[in-house]
């Protein structure tokens, strides 16, 4: 009887198996079957008419907001980067260029700027004047707006003050000196402002409208923008189109008619819609691949990727021993493979992180350690356990939010440490708001965390490590060089020596080492070949307004 | 009669009270806030957020606005849809919900009872182990897979249904099976253990003695008594599958009410937690109710009445 039973179990296993093989079997052998049928029609298409230039895309999601005062996710922020224009626009070349502004003079001291802004329309017909740009500044600003992302607008002259309620809003660094100027005061140089208002909190919104209607920007009929593109229906959970907003400024420059989302959030579905060419682009920025998918995605050349401005680390709790040790902090850093992982467990191209800050704003391009550095690992947790008067390591805990894709990688990375370091370390997962709120609070030893970059610049990074108590440092490290060097690059007006002092404070970030940088991220995704000219940063945003279909 | 029914009216709104008192008093135990996030905001905003929502007064005042609320159903605004209100979510999701919720419903109540009636009348030959084949399939095989298979089989390979979305009739049938197979699989195997049980009796056999045709002998006599504990688990199966099904609404891209209620946990939406299980409640006591004035339809034998004895 038992023979039989475990005959049965077996015989529908191998079943199981033989079906899930036909399952992976089939769609890889389709393209070889089916490839005869694309390759006739592609001569043909040349010969036909244009493509009609409507991009499919699925937006995952419902985006929360059209707001750009309020949007604090990337769906929303899609969105409103394709119905708005602030005052410049990220091109193609990852840098920004005048677009609702026409020109701009900078004060010697880098204080002042005075924008120029172009004659240009709202969707609805109202023209675009400096006052709409103040009005949105201060909106955001305005505790009462309870807007999340309005520190963006703390550059700004009284920006930080006014949204604690310690100034007036009258008082902030924004005026409307007539239609078509808008002065703008800073609180220091920031060599990065011209890149900050191409983020949807430096938007202008239109305020005959909000003050028409408080619940603006929820419904497609009753959204106002003055971008490329603007909300023509918005069933919710559903679908969304955008159609080409004829009172944009530049027009001509946007090739697509229509964008259609449709808003699944399933991701293998996603792809399943993808391979069956209902939708044009399946995965980042605004999904995922479902991981099981990568590796056989991969193998037909599917994927693309492109690295942006995120690093994925682990932070040690400085306060808790045995972490409250440099070397121990050192040894458990050098000691892992970085690159192994890469291979084995991620599979999208992600590049090793030997340093806080990604590539796209580096400091220091040779990175501050060695990736896989076992002697010196070796030794430093000898000394470091010397130090702190341990003859061994007390139990430790790595602790992450619970999900698939960070498990695998705790997992590959206990594994290693134990190789490596000969440690056991054991796993905890929880789920992510208890597990933001244990971090936050220091109920942790080693803890999973990744910062995706708001603008391109290192200081966005390293500032999250200035105050001990700053709400994501997490780590409860602070050092007092550091702080200071952090508060002169916010003074220093040069460039170069702004560079300086930054590499300078990132490299004692690196040599205490309270965050043990893993990877930068990277964004993979499919699409089809003949849509061109999607614009994703090197922030992870996506801009469709140079996109067409060839 | 009417006594009972007001009886049942005054317990219904306690026990909604007790549901409203215990969700509101849990969720805010639960770690973790609305305002929780990765990159975490200057306790100012967090401070200006918290105002606007008026999660900065005391706990007991926050819970009588709430109580407020739903008498007035006024439910609030969402934490994580800032441009929406918990009543447009409710109002635009649960059409969605009750549209596949009531077509799945339909399948499993239908499929199920005949499934059920042709395994008992041929108790114990092939019809019967194929019915109940069908039947352990749809309970064991979890959803999502169900789902997935549907997909692959039916718009991948066949293409005959689309994979996703909700745009018209042909949208609604894949994700009707899915969500109809498990009530379908429970329902066939308790209307077939009942009609074995019942085409034992006594006045079944009379009615066969009395040379009644198998076909009005079981329909008139044998199922009507094999339907009452069918009835009975319609009264939670309704409520639970009108409200919205997360997994296949997540599969399927249906945008209904299904994904708010795990997803506003998830993001500690508070007010749409509350909203979507007071809602949700209102459904499963009153669906409790009609089914218990069902019986007495089903079987007359049976009278409503508080007087505790029949």
């Amino acid at each position: 009887m038992k023979k039989n039973v475990f005959a049965l179990v077996s015989s529908i296993a191998v079943l199981g198996t033989a079906l899930a093989g036909c399952g992976g079997g089939q769609p890889a052998a389709a393209p070889p079957a089916g490839g005869t049928t694309p390759a006739p029609s592609q001569p043909a298409t040349p010969a036909a008419e244009k493509k009609p230039q409507v991009l499919k895309m699925n937006l995952h999601s419902e985006p929360p907001t059209a707001d750009p005062g309020l949007a604090e996710d990337t769906t929303s922020g899609a969105i409103i980067l394709a119905t708005f224009d602030g005052l410049t626009r990220i091109g193609t070349d990852d840098k920004p260029h005048e677009a609702a502004a026409e020109s701009y003079t900078v004060s010697d001291d880098k204080l002042t700027y005075t924008f120029k802004i172009r004659d240009a329309k709202w969707s609805n017909g109202d023209p675009v004047t400096a006052h709409d740009f103040e009005y949105a500044w201060k909106r955001a600003l305005d505790p009462k707006t309870a807007s999340n992302y309005a520190y963006q607008l703390y550059y700004v002259k009284n920006g930080e003050k006014a949204n604690k309620g310690e100034a007036k809003l009258d008082e902030v660094g924004v005026k409307a000196l007539d239609d078509k100027t808008l002065e703008v005061k800073l609180e220091n140089p920031t060599p990065y402002f011209l890149e900050l208002l191409a983020f949807r909190t430096y938007f202008p919104v239109n305020k005959k409208v909000i003050e028409a209607n408080p619940k603006w920007a929820g419904e497609a009929s009753s959204h106002v923008g003055n971008g490329p593109f603007k909300i023509e229906s918005w069933e919710h959970k559903s679908k969304m189109v955008l159609v080409k907003n004829e009172n944009y400024w530049d027009k001509d420059n946007v090739k697509l008619e229509k964008i259609e989302f449709s808003m699944v959030e399933d991701e293998n579905t996603e792809l399943s819609m993808f391979e069956n060419g209902e939708i044009d682009w399946a995965g980042a920025p605004m999904s995922a691949l479902p991981t099981d998918a990568i590796s056989a995605l991969k193998e037909q050349g599917k994927i693309q990727t492109k690295p942006i401005a995120g690093t994925y680390w682990y932070k040690f709790n400085t306060e808790k021993p045995p972490f409250n040790n440099i070397k121990v902090r050192k040894a458990f850093a050098y000691s892992i493979d970085r690159q192994a992982l890469i291979d084995n467990i991620l599979q999208t191209g992600q590049i090793p992180a030997t340093g806080a800050v990604p590539p796209s704003m580096v400091l220091n391009p040779n990175g501050y350690f060695k990736d896989k550095d076992l002697e010196n690992a070796k030794k430093l947790l000898e000394e470091g356990l010397k130090e702190v008067g341990m003859s061994k390591l007390p139990p430790i805990t790595l602790s992450y939010n619970t999900s698939e894709a960070h498990k695998k990688i705790a997992e590959a990375i206990q594994d290693q440490w134990k190789k490596n370091l000969g440690v056991d370390v054991k796993l905890e997962n929880k789920e992510w708001k208890v597990y933001l709120e244990d971090m936050h609070e220091g109920n942790f030893q080693i803890g999973r965390m990744g910062w995706l970059g708001d603008f391109n610049d290192p200081i966005n990074f390293l500032e999250l490590f200035k105050d001990k108590m700053g709400g994501n440092n997490d780590t409860r490290w602070e050092n007092a060089k550091y702080k200071d060097l952090l508060n002169q690059s916010a003074k220093e007006s040069d460039l170069e020596k702004r560079k300086k002092i930054l590499a300078d404070a990132e490299q004692i970030l690196m040599d205490e080492m309270p965050i043990m940088p893993i990877y930068w991220y990277t964004q993979s995704w499919v699409q089809k070949p003949e849509v061109k000219g999607v614009h994703q940063t090197g922030l992870g945003d996506v801009d469709w307004k140079g996109a067409y279909i060839e | 009669m009417i006594r009972y029914l007001g009886k049942r009216i005054i317990f219904m709104l306690i026990s909604l009270f007790l549901i409203v008192t215990a969700t509101f008093f849990i969720m805010k135990a639960v770690p973790g806030g609305p305002f929780t996030s990765e990159k975490q905001v200057p306790p100012e905003i967090k401070a200006a957020l918290e105002a606007k929502y008026k999660l900065n007064l005391p706990l007991h005042e926050q819970y009588f606005e709430y109580l407020k609320g739903v008498v007035t159903w006024d439910l609030g605004p969402s934490f994580t849809e800032k441009s929406s209100t918990v009543n447009d979510m409710i109002s635009r999701g649960f059409p969605v919900s009750a549209h596949l919720g009531a077509q799945a419903l339909l399948l499993a109540i239908f499929g199920g009872i005949t499934l059920g009636v042709i395994a008992a009348l041929n108790h114990n030959k092939w019809q019967d182990y194929s019915a109940m084949v069908i039947a352990v399939l749809g309970l064991s095989v979890p959803s999502f897979i169900l789902a997935s298979f549907y997909q692959y089989i039916f718009a991948i390979q066949l293409g005959w249904f689309p994979i996703a979305k909700w745009e018209g009739f042909e949208y609604t049938i894949l994700p009707s099976l899915a969500l109809a197979a498990s009530p379908m699989a429970f329902i066939a195997r308790l209307t077939r253990s009942n009609m074995i049980e019942v085409m034992g009796q006594d006045y079944i056999k009379t009615a066969k003695a009395k040379g009644l045709h198998t076909v009005a002998i079981t329909v008139k006599h044998a199922i009507r008594n094999a339907l009452l504990p069918v009835v009975t688990y319609l009264g939670p199966l309704i409520a639970g599958i009108l409200t919205g099904a997360f997994v296949i609404e997540r599969i399927f891209g249906v945008p209904g009410l299904g994904r708010e209620f795990v997803l506003s946990i998830t993001n500690r939406d508070y007010t749409v937690i509350m909203g979507t299980t007071v809602f949700y409640s209102i459904i499963l006591v009153v669906m409790i109710l009609i089914v218990d004035i069902a019986y007495t339809l089903v079987d007359p034998r049976i009278k409503l009445s508080d007087a505790g004895k029949e």
